[in-house]
C-alpha cells in the first residue's frame, strides 16, 4: 500500500510539473519571433532606402515607432536606419572624387584577400574533400570531438563551465546522502514489511489512514484544490479496489476460513468484515465527476425531459423520508464546499513548482533537476554568505527537513523511472538543444552511480509498472466506463475473450433494444403538469440524475446473466491428486499434462433457453415440486414418451370441455348396476390355474364364501 | 347423437317453447336462416382460451340481458330458432333438407384442438397407434362439442366507430353516456371523495362488486350497479392496497403496517401480522392464493383457504411496489427499479425469468388475460409490450409525453394507462392481437392523479382511482360479454355463491403447480424417466426393453451346422449395419442439403443479371 501511495503522489507530481513547464517553453519561442520581425524590419528600411536613392533626400528622417520621453532637435536617434553612426562617415567629403574611387577598390580587394595561415582555419578544415576525411569528420562530429581546437572537448568544456571543484563536491555529497536515504528507507521498509505481527500491521495501517483522513481534513480547509485532487486519488484507489479482487472473501486466507466459517464464529465475522470493507473500499464518492456528467449526457436530455411528475409519484408512495432527497442535499452542501476554482488559488508548495516536466520528456525532466540542484547550491551560498562560512556537511543536515527528504525522493524514483526511457530517445534527441549538451555530463555521472546496485532493479521494475498502471488509469479516465469496465474485465479471463467478443455483439444488441427511439404517442389530453418553481425543479431534476448517476442498468443485468450462465454450467471434475508421482508441497501444482489427463470435462447441456434472447434470463434449474406431479414411468404400450404425451394432451375436466364431452370422456369402462354383487376376483377368472394349497388357505379364512366350483374342486383334488 | 344444448341466458325460455310447439307451415326460408347464421356467426371467442360456456341453468335463464354500448344503434338480432331434427323427421315423414349434424367452421373446432402434431413421433406399434388414433378421435370429438356449443355465446361485444375521419379519442365520455341507453349510462359515475386522498379499487371476479380504499384509511365496498353500499369504514391506518378475495364476502385490505382481511360487513376478520408493509396485493382465485408484495422485498403466497403462508420469496431487488399476476399461468410479475421484470412462482426460490425492459425503474406491469402480452412502462417514459410466449420481446415501443404509472388490460384486450390525470385507452385489431399503440382508442381526463385503475369483468366500464375520488367510465369493448355462469355469474344469488364456493375449493390448484407453462405438466418427467430406466437395468443386470439379438431358428437336414448358423447370424448383422450406413448417409445429405439452401438464401443478393444466366 505504501509504495502505492507513493507512486501516486510521484505521478501527482510530475502532472503538476508538466503543467508548470509550459509557460517557459512560451517564452523561448517569443524570443525567436522577436528575432524575425526585426530581420523584417531591415528589409523594409533597405527597401525604402533603395526606392529613396534617386532623390535629393537619400536619408530619410529615422522614424520613430516608440514614444521616447524625449523628442527634440538635439536628440540624434541612430533607431529605424539600422546603422551605427561611425566617425568615418563624419569626417568623409560630402562629395567624393570619382579619380580615387579605383584605387580603394583595389585597396579593399587586397585587405579582403587573408594570407594562408598554418594550421588550417576551422572552415577551410571543415570542407573535406576527400571520402576518408569526410568520414573522419563525420566520426568526430558524432563524438562531440573538437576539430578546431584541440584543448577542450565540448563535453569538458560544459563540465567546467557546469561546475567548480568544490561544488562537484557537493553535489556528489548530495547525490550520495540521497542514495543513503533511499536505502534507509528501502531497509526500513524491509524491516518493516518482515514484521509478521498482523496487530502491528492493523495498528500501522489504521494509523496511516487516520493520519491521511485528518491531513485531508486539514487540506480541505487550507486549499480546496489540492483537496480535490487528493479526492480524485482516493477515487482512483477505489477504482483499484474494484478493479481487483482484494477483499471479496475470495483470497486464500478467506477461503480458508469460509470452510471454517460454518462452525466458527469469528471466522464469519472476520469475513464479514472483510467484505464490509470492500463495501467501504468500492462506495462510490459523492462527488459528480465532470467526465460522469459528461458521458450521461444524452440520458440527461432524456431526463432532462422528465416532468416532475415521477416526482411526485415518489412523493406520494413513499411515505417515509425519501433516501434519495437526504442524499442530494447532503452532496448539493459538499459540492458547494468543494467547488471552488481550483485555478485561482496559489500553488501549494513553491519548491513544486520548480520541479517540473513530464513523462513523455524525460531530457527535460534532467535538465529540472539539474537545475533544482543549482537552485540549491545558489540557496546554499547565499546562506554561506550571511553565515559566516559553514561546513557544508552540517548545512545540510539543517536544511534537511522531513518534507525536502521527501520530494527528494520522489524526484529521485521519477529520475530512475526516466532513466530508461531517456536513453533510448537519446541517440535521437541528441544535440537538439545546447543547453541539454552542455548538462548532459552530469546526468551520465549519475547513471551508472544510481543503478549499480543490482537488487534495487526489482523496486524500479516495480515502481515502473505502478506508475504505468497510473498512466493506463489516467488514459482511461475520459473513456465511457462502459468501455473501461470491460478492459479490465478482459484480462481477468483471458481463455473466454472470443466470448468476451460475442457478449459484446449481444450487448450492442440489447443496447438498440433499449435506446431505440420510438415515437412518441400524439395523445389530445396532455397531462396537466403542476407549475413548479425553478430551484425546485433543478433541485428534483438534480435528484434524479443523483437517483441514475451509478446505474448502468445494461451493464448490470448482462453481469447477473452471465453469473446465472455460468453457475448453471455443468462443472467439470478434477482428479488430480497434488504429489503424486512428482514433487508436492506449498507453492507447487500439479504439472499441466497430469491436470489435463485427470480433468474429467463434464458434458455440454442443452443449449440454454435465453441464449439468443440477451435481455430475459431464463431459470434453467429444474422444479422438482412440478416434477412431483409429472408422470415418470411410461405406462405399457408406449415406447417413447412422446407418445404418451399425445394421448393425455387433452385435457377431460368439466372445466375445459362442455358437459356431454366431458360426461363421455369420464365414463368408467365398466358400469354396474347398484345392489348388485360383485364378487371378488379370483384366480380361475384370471386365468391362472392354482395350487391346491391356496385355494385351502382361502376357504380357511372364509369358509363360508366357498362356491359351488370351488367345491368341485376341491373335491378333485381330494380325489387325486 | 348429440343434442344441442340448452339455450343460453339471452333467449327467454317462453319464446324457445313457442317455436317449438309452432310447427305448422315450415317456410322454406326458415329452413334457411339456421345454417347460415350458424356458419357466419361463430360468436366471439370466450373469455379464457380453454373455457367453454356451459348452458346455464333454468335458474339464470331468466336473467336481464346485459346492456351493451354502441355508438351506432345496432340492427335487432333475428330471434334464433333451434333446429330440432328429430322431431322434424317423425311426425311429418317429410324428408330432412340437411341431414345429419349441423357442419361446423374448421377454424372454429381448431381453436380447441390441443394435440401438438408438429412433432413428429418415432414409429410405434400397432397397439400404440391404435391408443394414438384413440386419443386423436377424442379429441377431434371433444373440440367439436366444444366449437358446436360456441353458439351460445350470443352476445357481442359492444365497439365505438368514428364517423370516417373522425378520432374515436375525442368522444368523450358525456358523449357516450348520451348515446346509450339508461341502464348503461347508469354505469357511468364518480365518487367525489377528496378528502381521504388518492384511491387504490378492485373488482370482485364477477364484475358486480367495487371495493376501493384511500390511501387515509377509508375502505368501502359497494355492488356497484345497483349502488347498494356493503361497508364502509375507516381502518385509521394508511391503505396501500385492497382486493377482494374469492369472493366479495372477504375484503383484503394492505394497511400500512400489517395485512389486514375484513368480511362484507366491514368487521375485521384476521390481522395477519406475518405481512407485513404491504405495498400491492394480488389474488390467484384458482390457487386461492393472495399474493403480497412488500416493502420489505418480499414476495409472500398466503394460502386463503387454510391460512397458511405457502412461500415467502425474497426478490433481492429492494422495495417492491409494482406488481400483477398473469391470468393464464397465475405467474406474479414484479417490477423493479433496474428497469427489470421478474416473473415469480411459490415453487421456486428464484425468479422464473428476468426480462430486463427498461433503462429507468419500472412504474408499472400488466398482463392480458390470455397471457400472451405484457405492456410495462418504466421511469424513460416508455411504454411497450412484451410478447410472454418464450421470446419476451417488445413487439412495440412508445414514448409517451409523461410515462405512464399505471396499467391494466380488458378482458377482450384493450390496454390502459394512467398519465398524470388523464387516462388513455388503447385497442388492438382483433382480440389475440396487442393493442396496437398508434392512436388511443379513448382518452379521459379525472379531477385528480390516477393511483389505481382496472377493468370491471364483463362489463364496458373501466374503474379509475385518483386523489378525488373513484370514476367509473364507460368503454366500449372492454368487457366479455359472454360469461360462464357456473364460474363467474354477476347475477348469482347468495346460495349459488356459496355452492361454487365449495366446488372451487374442491377444484382448488395445489400452489406448487404454478410454473411457466402450466402445459408442461401434461408432459413427462423426462430426466428422473432416464434416471429409473438405468436404475433398473443397473438393477437387473440388463437392459429389459433391449432388442434381443438374433437367433436363428434351429433347421433340419444338415442346414443347421454351425457354419450355416453363424452365416445366417453374420447375413443378419450385416443387414443391419447396412441399415445403418444408408440412415447415416441419408442424414448427411440432408444436413448438407439444408446448409445450402441456408447458404443460397444468406448469400449475396441476386443481381439483375442473373436472370439472364438461367
Amino acid at each position: 500500500m505504501t509504495a502505492n501511495r507513493l507512486a501516486e503522489s510521484l505521478l501527482a507530481l510530475s502532472q503538476q510539473e508538466e503543467l508548470v513547464d509550459l509557460p517557459k517553453d512560451y517564452l523561448l519561442s517569443g524570443s525567436e519571433d522577436e528575432g524575425d520581425n526585426d530581420g523584417e524590419r531591415e528589409h523594409q528600411k533597405l527597401l525604402e532606402a533603395i526606392s529613396s536613392l534617386d532623390g535629393k533626400n537619400r536619408r530619410k528622417l529615422a522614424e520613430r515607432s516608440e514614444a521616447s520621453l524625449k523628442v527634440s532637435e538635439f536628440n540624434v536617434s541612430s533607431e529605424g536606419s539600422g546603422e551605427k553612426l561611425v566617425l568615418a562617415d563624419l569626417l568623409e567629403p560630402v562629395k567624393t572624387s570619382s579619380s580615387l574611387a579605383t584605387v580603394k577598390k583595389q585597396l579593399n580587394r587586397v585587405k579582403s584577400k587573408k594570407t594562408v595561415e598554418l594550421p588550417l582555419n576551422k572552415e577551410e578544415i571543415e570542407r573535406a574533400r576527400t571520402p576518408l576525411e569526410q568520414e573522419i569528420f563525420n566520426l568526430l562530429h558524432k563524438n562531440k570531438q573538437p576539430v578546431a581546437d584541440p584543448l577542450l572537448t565540448p563535453v569538458e568544456k560544459a563540465s567546467l563551465q557546469a561546475m567548480s571543484l568544490e561544488e562537484a563536491k557537493m553535489r556528489r555529497a548530495e547525490l550520495q546522502r540521497a542514495r543513503a536515504l533511499q536505502s534507509y528507507y528501502e531497509a526500513k521498509a524491509r524491516r518493516e514489511k518482515k514484521i509478521k505481527s498482523k496487530k502491528y500491521h492493523k495498528v500501522v495501517k489504521k494509523g496511516k489512514a487516520k493520519k491521511a483522513l485528518k491531513e485531508f481534513e486539514q487540506l480541505r480547509k487550507v486549499n480546496p484544490a489540492a483537496a480535490l485532487e487528493e479526492l480524485e486519488k482516493i477515487e482512483k484507489a477505489r477504482m483499484m479496489e474494484r478493479m481487483s479482487l482484494k477483499h471479496q472473501n475470495s483470497g486464500k486466507w478467506a477461503k480458508s476460513k469460509a470452510i471454517m466459517a460454518k462452525y466458527d464464529l469469528e471466522a464469519r465475522q472476520a469475513m464479514q468484515e472483510q467484505l464490509a470493507k470492500n463495501k467501504e473500499l468500492t462506495q462510490k464518492l459523492q462527488v459528480a465527476s465532470e467526465s460522469e456528467e459528461e458521458e450521461g449526457g444524452t440520458e440527461e436530455k432524456v431526463e432532462e425531459l422528465l416532468v416532475p411528475d415521477v416526482v411526485n409519484e415518489v412523493q406520494m408512495n413513499a411515505d417515509g423520508p425519501n433516501p434519495w432527497m437526504l442524499r442530494s442535499c447532503t452532496s448539493d452542501t459538499k459540492e458547494a464546499a468543494t467547488q471552488e476554482d481550483p485555478e485561482q488559488l496559489p500553488e501549494p508548495e513553491a519548491h513544486e513548482v520548480s520541479e517540473s516536466g513530464g513523462e513523455d520528456r524525460p531530457v527535460a525532466e534532467e535538465e529540472i533537476l539539474l537545475r533544482e540542484f543549482e537552485e540549491r547550491r545558489s540557496l546554499r551560498k547565499r546562506s554561506e554568505l550571511s553565515q559566516d562560512a559553514e561546513p557544508a556537511g552540517s548545512q545540510e543536515t539543517k536544511d534537511s527537513s522531513s518534507q525536502e527528504v521527501l520530494s527528494e525522493l520522489r524526484v529521485l524514483s521519477q529520475k530512475l523511472k526516466e532513466n530508461d526511457q531517456s536513453r533510448k530517445q537519446k541517440a535521437s534527441s541528441e544535440g537538439t538543444i545546447p543547453q541539454v549538451q552542455r548538462e548532459e555530463p552530469a546526468t551520465e555521472e549519475e547513471e551508472p552511480l544510481l543503478l549499480q546496485r543490482p537488487e534495487r532493479v526489482q523496486t524500479l521494475e516495480e515502481l515502473e509498472e505502478l506508475g504505468k498502471e497510473e498512466c493506463f488509469q489516467n488514459k482511461e479516465l475520459p473513456r465511457p466506463v462502459l468501455e473501461g469496465q470491460q478492459s479490465e474485465r478482459t484480462p481477468n479471463n483471458r481463455p473466454d475473450a472470443p466470448k468476451e467478443k460475442k457478449k459484446k455483439e449481444q450487448m450492442i444488441d440489447l443496447q438498440n433494444l433499449l435506446t431505440t427511439q420510438s415515437p412518441s404517442v400524439k395523445s389530445l389530453a396532455v397531462p396537466t403538469i403542476e407549475e413548479l418553481e425553478d430551484e425546485e425543479e433543478r433541485n428534483q431534476r438534480q435528484m434524479i440524475k443523483e437517483a441514475f448517476a451509478g446505474d448502468d442498468v445494461i451493464r448490470d443485468f448482462l453481469k447477473e446473466k452471465r453469473e446465472a450462465v455460468e453457475a448453471s454450467k455443468p462443472k467439470d471434475v478434477d482428479l488430480t491428486l497434488p504429489g503424486w508421482g512428482e514433487w508436492g508441497g506449498v507453492g507447487l501444482k500439479p504439472s499441466a499434462k497430469k491436470r489435463r489427463r485427470f480433468l474429467i470435462k463434464a458434458p455440454e447441456g442443452p443449449p440454454r433457453k435465453d441464449k439468443n434472447l440477451p435481455n430475459v434470463i431464463i431459470n434453467e434449474k429444474r422444479n422438482i415440486h412440478t416434477a412431483a406431479h409429472q408422470v415418470r414411468v411410461l405406462p405399457y404400450p408406449f415406447t417413447h414418451h412422446w407418445q404418451f404425451e399425445r394421448t393425455i394432451q387433452t385435457p377431460i375436466g368439466s372445466t375445459w370441455n362442455t358437459q356431454r364431452a366431458f360426461q363421455k370422456l369420464t365414463t368408467p369402462k365398466v358400469v354396474t348396476k347398484p345392489g348388485h354383487i360383485i364378487n371378488p376376483i379370483k384366480a380361475e377368472d384370471v386365468g391362472y390355474r392354482s395350487s391346491s394349497r391356496s385355494d385351502l388357505s382361502v376357504i380357511q379364512r372364509n369358509p363360508k364364501r366357498i362356491t359351488t366350483r370351488h367345491k368341485k374342486q376341491l373335491k378333485k383334488s381330494s380325489v387325486d | 347423437v348429440e343434442t344441442a344444448p340448452k339455450p343460453g341466458r339471452d333467449v327467454p325460455p317462453k319464446k324457445d317453447k313457442l317455436q317449438t310447439k309452432r310447427k305448422k307451415p315450415r317456410r322454406y326460408w326458415e329452413e334457411e336462416t339456421v345454417p347460415t347464421t350458424d356458419g357466419a356467426s361463430p360468436g366471439p371467442p370466450c373469455n379464457k382460451k380453454n373455457r367453454e360456456l356451459r348452458p346455464q341453468r333454468p335458474k339464470n335463464a331468466h336473467i336481464l340481458k346485459k346492456s351493451r354500448i354502441s355508438k351506432k344503434p345496432q340492427v335487432p338480432k333475428k330471434p334464433r330458432e333451434w333446429k330440432n331434427p328429430e322431431s322434424q323427421r317423425s311426425l311429418s315423414g317429410a324428408q330432412d333438407p340437411f341431414p345429419g349434424p349441423a357442419p361446423v367452421p374448421v377454424e372454429v373446432v381448431q381453436k380447441f384442438c390441443r394435440i401438438d402434431k408438429s412433432r413428429k413421433l418415432p414409429r410405434s406399434k400397432a397397439k400404440t397407434r391404435s391408443r394414438l388414433e384413440v386419443a386423436e378421435a377424442e379429441e377431434e370429438e371433444t373440440s367439436i362439442k366444444a366449437a358446436r356449443s360456441e353458439l351460445l355465446l350470443a352476445e357481442e361485444p359492444g365497439f365505438l366507430e368514428g364517423e370516417d375521419g373522425e378520432d374515436t379519442a375525442k368522444i368523450c365520455q358525456a358523449d357516450i353516456v348520451e348515446a346509450v341507453d339508461i341502464a348503461s349510462a347508469a354505469k357511468h359515475f364518480d365518487l367525489n371523495l377528496r378528502q381521504f386522498g388518492p384511491y387504490r379499487l378492485n373488482y370482485s371476479r364477477t364484475g358486480r362488486h367495487l371495493a376501493f380504499g384511500g390511501r387515509r384509511g377509508h375502505v368501502a365496498a359497494l355492488d356497484w350497479v345497483t349502488k347498494k353500499l356493503m361497508c364502509e369504514i375507516n381502518v385509521m391506518e394508511a391503505v396501500r392496497d385492497i382486493r377482494f378475495l374469492h369472493s366479495e364476502a372477504l375484503l383484503a385490505v394492505a394497511q400500512n403496517r400489517w395485512l389486514h382481511i375484513y368480511d362484507n360487513q366491514g368487521i375485521e376478520l384476521h390481522c395477519i401480522r406475518r405481512c407485513d408493509r404491504v405495498t400491492r396485493l394480488e389474488f390467484l382465485p384458482f390457487h386461492f392464493l393472495l399474493a403480497t408484495a412488500s416493502e420489505t422485498g418480499f414476495l409472500t403466497y398466503l394460502d386463503v383457504s387454510v391460512g397458511k403462508i405457502v412461500a415467502a420469496l425474497n426478490a433481492r431487488a429492494g422495495r417492491l411496489d409494482v406488481m400483477s399476476q398473469n391470468p393464464y399461468n397465475a405467474v406474479i410479475h414484479l417490477g423493479h427499479s433496474n428497469g427489470t421484470v421478474s416473473l415469480w412462482s411459490p415453487a421456486m426460490k428464484e425468479p422464473l425469468a428476468k426480462i430486463l425492459c427498461h433503462r429507468g425503474g419500472v412504474r408499472a406491469v400488466a398482463v392480458d388475460s390470455t397471457g400472451t402480452y405484457m405492456a410495462t412502462s418504466g421511469l424513460d417514459h416508455q411504454l411497450k409490450i412484451f410478447d410472454l410466449r418464450g421470446t419476451y420481446q417488445p413487439l412495440s415501443t412508445r414514448t409517451l409525453p409523461q410515462g405512464a404509472g399505471h396499467l391494466a388490460f380488458s378482458q377482450r384486450g384493450l390496454l390502459v394507462a394512467g398519465m398524470g390525470d388523464v387516462v388513455n385507452i388503447w385497442a388492438g385489431q382483433g382480440k389475440a392481437s396487442p393493442p396496437s399503440l398508434e392512436q388511443p382508442y379513448l382518452t379521459h381526463r379525472l379531477s385528480g392523479p390516477v393511483h389505481g385503475l382496472q377493468f370491471c369483468p364483463f362489463e364496458d366500464v373501466l374503474g379509475v382511482g385518483h386523489s378525488g375520488g373513484v370514476t367509473s367510465m364507460l368503454v366500449p369493448g372492454a368487457g366479455e360479454p359472454n360469461f360462464d355462469g357456473l364460474e363467474s355469474n354477476p347475477y348469482r344469488s347468495r346460495k349459488q355463491r356459496q355452492e361454487w364456493e365449495v366446488k372451487a375449493l374442491l377444484e382448488k390448484v395445489p400452489a406448487e403447480l404454478i410454473c411457466l407453462d402450466p402445459r408442461a405438466l401434461a408432459e413427462v418427467d423426462v430426466i428422473s424417466l432416464e434416471q429409473g430406466k438405468k436404475e433398473r437395468i443397473e438393477r437387473l443386470g440388463y437392459d429389459p426393453e433391449a432388442k434381443a439379438p438374433f437367433q436363428p431358428k434351429p433347421k433340419q437336414k444338415g442346414r443347421s451346422s454351425t457354419a450355416s448358423l453363424v452365416k445366417r447370424k453374420r447375413k443378419v448383422m450385416d443387414e443391419e449395419h447396412r441399415d445403418k450406413v444408408r440412415q447415416s448417409l441419408q442424414q448427411q445429405q440432408q444436413q448438407q442439403q439444408q446448409k445450402e439452401t441456408k447458404a443460397k438464401s444468406t448469400g449475396a443478393r441476386p443481381s439483375a443479371l442473373d436472370r439472364f444466366v438461367c
